[in-house]
C-alpha cells in the first residue's frame, strides 16, 4: 500500500495502482485519451502527464507509471500545465473543426479537454492532414481524420472483443487505424468501440445524425435481447427510442454491451402492433378493445386456459397472466416455447450459480453445448478474462470460434457421462472447477452434467460450479413464477385448452395448440402475430417499467423509456382490464399493487439483487448420448425485436451471410 | 589536451577490411584466443572489469555498459531465460561504425557477444541488423556459421561448457527500430514502437524475458578490453569518458573517414590527422554536427578545440551520440541541412505518441518555410516553443531527437534564419512594384 502526495494531499493506494489512479483517488481530476480502466495501458496520448519526484525532471505519464512510496506528485505546476497545453495543441492541429457535423459533439472527450486545456487560437498555419475512411462493418461509421491514434479501439479488438482484426498502418502523422483489409470488424461487440472512441472518428452507423445528447431523454433499462440482463441507459427523444447504451454494472455487463443490445432499437418502431385484432373469416381485422376482449370471453373457457410466456417478457406480465389464469381456476403456464423440459424441481439447479463476475475466476472451465459468444457475448468474454489468467477451456458441442483457446473433446453428449481423462486431471487439479450447460444440452443433457458436480467436484466450501446458461431475458423469472409445466409445452398442449395466451411468445410452432384460440398479447407483428386469433397489443421492453432476472438470478428492474405506441397498453394493464370482462377480477389497481403481490408469492422477486435459491440436486437419469445442435441460427435475429430492426438485418445479411452491403449502402 | 592512440592500441585491427573477415583471418589478428580463459574468471568478474574499464555505451545515450549489464537477474525464473539483443540497426544519419564492424570484423562482434551474454547469464544473443545492411548481413550471416562450424558458438561454445546462441535477425528499414523496446517488438513480430519504461528490458524485455540491449561496438570492444585488461581501456581518455572509440568523419572535409581514436582527442587533431583537414582550410568551418543527426549542432569557433568525448560536448551544448561527425563548411546551406533531418525525423516518427507524431510534421513543414524565407519572424520564437512542447513529453527519444537539431540552429544561427526571412520581404516587396 504505498503512501505518496498529490499536490500536497497524502493519499494511500493499492499496490500496483498507477500514479493516474493515486491522482484521482485524492480528487485531482487527470486528463486522458488512450487511458482506460478496462483496457491494457498504453501511454501515448500523453495528455496525463504529471509531475514526479523523485524522477527525471520532466513531466511522466502518470497512467504507466507505478504509484510508489514517498512520491510527490504535482498535477497543478507550470510546467504540468504547459505540458497538457502542449499536447493539447498537438491533439488539435490535425483535428478537423467538425465539431458541428459531428455526431460525438457534445460527448466528446477532445472537446470536453480543448475546453480545459486549449488554446484559444491556432497557431498550426499549414495544411491539416486527412485520412480516407475506412469500412468497419455495418455498426461502426468512421471519420478517421478525426482519429487521434488513441488505439483504444486496437485494444478493445484485441483484449476485450477477442477478434484481432483492428491496427495501425503506417507510421509517423501517416499512422492510419483500420480494420484488416478494410473487411468489416466481425464481433459481436463491435458498438462498445464506438463508446470507447474519444472523439468523433469511429461514431454509430444507425445513430448518424440522429440526434444530439443534449435532446435526449435518459432512461435506465434493463437489457432483453439475452440472459445477461445488460444494464442499459435508453437514450429517447419525443416516443421514440434512439439508441441504447451500456450502464457500468460490474457484476453484470461491466461497461460493455452486445450489438443486438445496442442496435436492435430501431426494430422497437418497425412491424408495430399498435391495435387490438381479431381473426374474421381468416383475416385478421383490427377491432376496438372491448371487441377483441368480447372475443376472447365468448370462448368460454372456464378453467381451460394456458399461458406461454415469450423470451422477452417481464416478470410482471407473467404475474399479471398467471394470477388471471388462477382466478380462472388454470395452472397450465410455460416459458419454454421451442419444447424445452428440461427438470426445474429445483432452481439453483438450472442457475448460473457461478456468477457472470465469478466466471472470471475459473481455473477450468467445461462448457456442453453452448455458443457461448452467441447466447450471452458478455458472459463470454469473461471466460475470455479466465483464459488469460490461465484457465483451461474444454468444450462438448459443436465446434465455434469463442475467441480463445478452447480443447473441443467432440459433438457427442456421450462424452459428459465419460469425460477423457484429460479434463479429469485439469479439474481434478483445479481449484474453481466450472461446467456450463447451453441450452443446445441441457434437455438431453441434465442429467448427465449434473453428475458432474460429485465427479468433478464442483461444489465446495465458497464455490458453486454448476452453471445453466439460459439464453431468454424472460426465463428465470419464469422460473421461479412456475412458468414451467412437468413435461414442458408439449404437455400444457396435450390437456387441449381453449384458450391461450402467448405473452409475446413468437417461437411456438404453428401446430401446438391447435383448436385452441390463440391470443397473442405482444408488441410485434412476427410469428407470434401470425398464428393469432387475437391480438392485444402490448409494450415492448421499453415501454414498460418491468422487473427481469438475469441467468444468474440477479434481479433487476428497469424503467419506461417511452409510451407504446397507437392502442397498446402495458401488458400487466391488459390482463387487468381482461379479467374484469371475464368476471375474475385480478386483486390490483397499479403495478406497485401487483409488485407488492408478486413479493408476497415469491419474495425474491420483490428485493433487487441476486436471489438466493436453496442448492439441491434433483436425482434425475444421467445417460445421454447423441449430438447437440446450435439452439441460436443467427444471432442477430434471435427475437422479435431484433428480426423487426433494420440494423441487425443488416449484420445478418452481411456479417452471417457473407452479403456484401458495404457498398450499396453508400 | 588527450594524445591520439597507438596503433598498438588498436581494437579494430580490420576496420578497413584490408585483410580477411573470415575467422581464420580473425583467429590471425587475436579474436577467439582462448576465449574460454576470458570466461573462467567467471561472470561477476566479467562485469566488475567492464564497469572498471568505464566503458560507456557506444549506442549513443552513453550508459555504462557493466552497470547496464549488472541489472540482468542472476538467477533466471523457470521458463523466463535472459537474452542479449544487440543493437545493429545502424540508422543514424552520419553513423557508420558498426557497418565496419559487421562486414570486416564480425568475429570481434561474436566473441563480444559469447562474453557478455556469458556475464548476463543470456540464453541467446540476438543480433538485429539494419535491413539496408545486405552485404553486411550475409558477412555476418557467414561469421556466425562459421563460429558455429569451429565450435565457438552453440552448445559448449568455445569450449567453455556454456551453451550459447546467436541469431541474426533482419530489420525492415525502420530507424525507431534502433530504439531498443521498439526492437524487441519488431523482432517479436510486432509494429516497431518503443514500449512505455518501465518496465525497462532488463526485467520484462524479449518475450516478456529479461533483456540487455546493447549496441554493436559496446560488446564488440569487451574482448580485448578483457584480454589488455580494464586498466589499459580506462587508462585512454578522461576520466569518465575512457577508453577508444569509432569516430566517423564525414561532410565536408577532405578525406571522410572511419576511425578509431582516443576518446576526448580534440576535433582538430581528430581531422586534421585522419580527415585531410577541413575543405578549403580551418576558416572554410561552419559548423559540426558531433554526435549523428539527433544532436544539436556546434558552430565553427566552439568545435575546434572541444575534447570529442561524452562530457566535452556536453559542455558545448551537444553530445556525442554515436561520434558520427558531420562537418559542414561555409557552403552549406545551414538551414535546409537542419530542415533535412527534420524531414528525417517527421518520416521515421512511429507515431505512437502524439507530440512526436504531430510535432515531427509541424516542425519540418516551419523549417521548409524558414528556409525560404517564406515565415514571420514570431515563428522562429514558435517554432522553439514547440520543440520544447516535444521534448521530454514522448514516450521515446526521437521527439527529442527532432527537437535537439532545430534548437541548436535557433541557438546559434538565428540571424541567418532572419536574414532569410527579411531578404524573401524585401524581394516580395520589390516583386510587387
Amino acid at each position: 500500500m504505498p503512501k505518496l502526495t498529490v499536490d500536497g494531499i497524502e493519499v494511500e493506494v493499492p499496490a500496483g495502482a498507477t500514479v493516474l489512479q493515486a491522482c484521482e483517488a485524492a480528487g485531482k481530476e487527470v486528463p486522458r485519451f488512450c487511458y482506460h480502466e478496462r483496457l491494457s495501458i498504453a501511454g501515448n496520448c500523453r495528455m496525463c502527464l504529471v509531475e514526479v519526484k523523485p524522477g527525471p525532471p520532466k513531466p511522466q505519464a502518470s497512467c504507466a507509471l507505478p504509484a510508489a512510496d514517498n512520491q510527490e506528485i504535482r498535477t497543478d505546476t507550470a510546467m504540468v500545465k504547459k505540458a497538457r497545453e502542449g499536447v493539447m495543441e498537438f491533439l488539435l492541429i490535425n483535428h478537423p473543426l467538425d465539431c458541428p457535423i459531428c455526431d460525438q459533439g457534445g460527448e466528446c472527450d477532445l472537446q470536453d479537454q480543448s475546453i480545459a486545456y486549449g488554446r484559444g487560437h491556432s497557431r498550426y498555419d499549414e495544411s491539416k492532414r486527412a485520412v480516407t475512411e475506412k469500412y468497419m462493418g455495418p455498426i461502426v461509421k468512421t471519420a478517421m481524420t478525426r482519429c487521434i491514434q488513441c488505439t483504444r479501439c486496437v485494444r478493445f479488438a484485441e483484449e476485450v472483443a477477442g477478434v484481432e482484426e483492428v491496427g495501425a498502418l503506417y507510421r509517423g502523422e501517416n499512422m492510419q487505424i483500420t480494420t484488416y483489409l478494410e473487411k468489416a470488424f466481425t464481433s459481436e461487440l463491435s458498438g462498445n468501440i464506438v463508446d470507447l472512441c474519444p472523439v468523433g472518428a469511429l461514431t454509430s452507423k444507425p445513430y448518424a445524425f440522429e440526434a444530439r445528447p443534449w435532446e435526449l431523454k435518459k432512461s435506465f433499462a434493463i437489457d432483453v435481447m439475452d440472459a445477461v440482463g445488460t444494464n442499459i441507459r435508453l437514450d429517447s427523444r419525443g416516443r421514440q427510442v434512439l439508441r441504447a447504451l451500456p450502464r457500468i454494472n460490474e457484476d453484470v455487463n461491466e461497461e460493455w454491451a452486445s450489438d443486438k443490445t445496442r442496435h436492435a432499437v430501431d426494430g422497437l418502431v418497425r412491424r408495430r402492433l399498435d391495435k387490438p385484432y381479431v381473426e374474421k373469416d381468416g383475416k385478421l381485422v383490427p377491432v376496438t378493445w372491448g371487441e377483441a376482449f368480447g372475443a376472447i370471453k365468448a370462448v368460454n373457457a372456464g378453467a381451460s386456459v394456458a399461458a406461454i410466456a415469450g423470451d422477452l417478457v417481464d416478470c410482471e406480465t407473467m404475474y399479471a397472466a398467471k394470477a388471471l389464469l388462477r382466478s380462472m381456476g388454470s395452472d397450465l403456464l410455460e416459458g419454454r416455447q421451442t419444447g424445452l423440459a428440461y427438470d426445474t424441481s429445483s432452481i439453483a439447479a438450472v442457475n448460473f450459480n457461478t456468477t457472470i463476475a465469478g466466471i472470471e475466476t475459473a481455473d477450468a472451465i467445461l462448457i456442453i453445448g453452448s455458443n457461448v459468444r452467441w447466447e450471452a457475448p458478455l458472459v463470454n468474454t469473461r471466460i475470455r478474462k479466465a483464459v488469460k489468467r490461465g484457465a483451461k477451456v474444454f468444450a462438448i458441442g459443436p465446434e465455434v470460434d469463442l475467441t480463445y483457446p478452447v480443447n473441443w473433446l467432440g459433438n457427442d453428449l456421450g462424452l459428459v457421462g465419460s469425460l477423457p481423462q484429460a479434463v479429469t486431471d485439469v479439474f481434478g487439479k483445479a481449484a474453481r472447477p466450472a461446467v456450463i450447460v447451453g441450452g443446445g444440452a441441457l434437455n438431453k443433457g441434465q442429467g448427465a452434467s449434473l453428475g458432474l458436480i460429485d465427479s468433478l467436484g464442483l461444489v465446495k466450501d465458497g464455490w458453486n460450479g454448476y452453471n445453466v446458461l439460459h439464453m431468454a431475458a424472460s426465463r428465470m423469472g419464469g422460473l421461479m413464477l412456475g412458468y414451467a409445466a412437468d413435461g414442458g409445452i408439449a404437455a400444457v398442449a396435450a390437456k387441449s385448452p381453449k384458450l391461450v395466451f402467448l405473452l409475446g411468445a413468437d417461437e411456438v410452432s404453428d401446430d401446438r395448440f391447435a383448436g385452441a384460440l390463440k391470443v397473442y398479447v405482444g408488441h410485434h407483428g412476427d410469428k407470434g402475430a401470425a398464428q393469432a386469433d387475437v391480438i392485444l397489443p402490448a409494450a415492448a421492453y421499453s415501454e414498460k417499467s418491468g422487473t427481469y432476472v438475469n441467468l444468474e438470478g440477479r434481479v433487476q428492474r428497469g424503467d419506461r423509456a417511452v409510451f407504446p405506441p397507437g392502442d397498446a397498453r402495458e401488458d400487466w394493464a391488459i390482463f387487468r382490464a381482461l379479467s374484469d370482462v371475464l368476471g375474475a377480477t385480478l386483486p390490483f389497481d397499479t403495478l406497485d399493487a401487483l409488485r407488492a403481490k408478486m413479493a408476497e408469492e415469491v419474495p425474491a422477486l420483490g428485493t433487487l439483487g441476486l436471489a438466493s435459491f436453496a442448492w439441491s440436486v434433483p436425482s434425475l437419469d444421467a445417460s445421454a448420448s447423441g449430438e447437440i445442435g446450435s439452439p441460436i441460427k443467427d444471432f442477430y435475429l434471435t427475437n422479435a425485436i431484433a428480426r423487426a430492426s433494420d440494423t441487425m438485418q443488416r449484420c445478418s445479411a452481411e456479417l452471417l451471410h457473407g452479403m456484401d452491403y458495404a457498398e450499396a449502402a453508400e | 589536451m588527450i594524445a591520439s592512440i597507438d596503433d598498438k592500441d588498436r581494437i579494430f585491427t580490420n576496420i578497413y577490411g584490408f585483410q580477411d573477415w573470415g575467422v581464420d583471418g580473425a583467429m590471425k589478428r587475436g579474436d577467439w584466443d582462448n576465449t574460454k580463459d576470458l570466461m573462467i574468471r567467471g561472470q561477476d568478474q566479467i562485469i566488475e572489469d567492464i564497469k572498471a574499464s568505464g566503458l560507456r555505451g557506444r549506442g549513443g545515450a552513453g550508459f555504462p555498459t557493466g552497470m547496464k549489464w549488472s541489472f540482468m537477474p542472476k538467477e533466471s525464473k523457470p521458463g523466463k531465460p535472459s537474452f542479449l539483443l544487440i543493437n545493429a540497426d545502424e540508422s543514424e544519419p552520419g553513423s557508420c561504425k558498426d557497418r565496419e564492424i559487421l562486414r570486416h570484423d564480425p568475429h570481434k562482434l561474436l566473441e563480444g557477444a559469447l562474453i557478455a551474454g556469458f556475464a548476463m547469464r543470456a540464453r541467446a544473443a540476438y543480433i538485429y541488423i539494419r535491413g539496408e545492411f545486405i552485404r553486411e548481413a550475409e558477412n555476418l550471416f557467414a561469421a556466425v556459421a562459421q563460429a558455429y562450424d569451429k565450435g565457438l558458438l552453440g552448445k559448449n561454445a568455445a569450449g567453455s561448457g556454456y551453451d550459447f546462441d546467436v541469431f541474426v535477425h533482419r530489420g525492415a528499414g525502420a530507424y525507431i527500430c534502433g530504439e531498443e523496446t521498439a526492437q524487441i517488438e519488431s523482432l517479436e513480430g510486432k509494429k516497431g514502437q518503443p514500449r512505455l519504461k518501465p518496465p525497462f528490458p532488463a526485467g520484462v524485455g524479449l518475450f516478456g524475458c529479461p533483456t540487455t540491449v546493447n549496441n554493436v561496438e559496446s560488446i564488440a570492444v569487451v574482448p580485448t578490453i578483457l584480454r589488455r585488461g580494464p586498466s589499459w581501456f580506462a587508462g585512454i581518455g578522461r576520466d569518465k569518458n575512457q577508453g577508444t572509440k569509432l569516430f566517423q568523419i564525414s561532410g565536408h572535409v577532405n578525406n571522410p573517414t572511419v576511425v578509431e581514436e582516443a576518446m576526448g582527442i580534440s576535433f582538430r587533431e581528430l581531422v586534421d590527422k585522419h580527415a585531410g583537414g577541413i575543405r578549403g582550410g580551418w576558416d572554410n568551418l561552419l559548423a559540426v554536427i558531433p554526435g549523428g543527426s539527433s544532436v544539436p549542432l556546434v558552430p565553427a569557433a566552439q568545435i575546434i578545440d572541444a575534447p570529442m568525448d561524452f562530457d566535452g560536448l556536453r559542455e558545448v551544448g551537444s553530445g556525442l551520440g554515436t561520434a558520427a561527425i558531420i562537418v559542414m563548411d561555409k557552403s552549406t546551406d545551414i538551414v535546409r541541412a537542419i530542415s533535412r533531418i527534420s524531414y528525417f525525423y517527421k518520416h521515421e516518427s512511429c507515431g505512437q505518441c502524439t507530440p512526436c507524431r504531430e510535432g515531427t510534421g509541424w516542425m519540418w513543414r516551419v523549417m521548409e518555410r524558414l528556409r525560404t524565407g517564406e515565415a514571420e519572424m514570431h515563428e522562429i520564437d514558435m517554432l522553439h516553443e514547440v520543440t520544447k512542447q516535444v521534448e521530454g513529453h514522448t514516450i521515446c527519444a526521437l521527439g527529442d531527437a527532432a527537437a535537439w537539431p532545430i534548437q541548436g540552429l535557433i541557438k546559434h544561427f538565428r540571424p541567418e534564419i532572419e536574414r532569410r526571412i527579411s531578404d524573401f520581404r524585401s524581394d516580395m516587396a520589390v516583386a510587387a512594384e
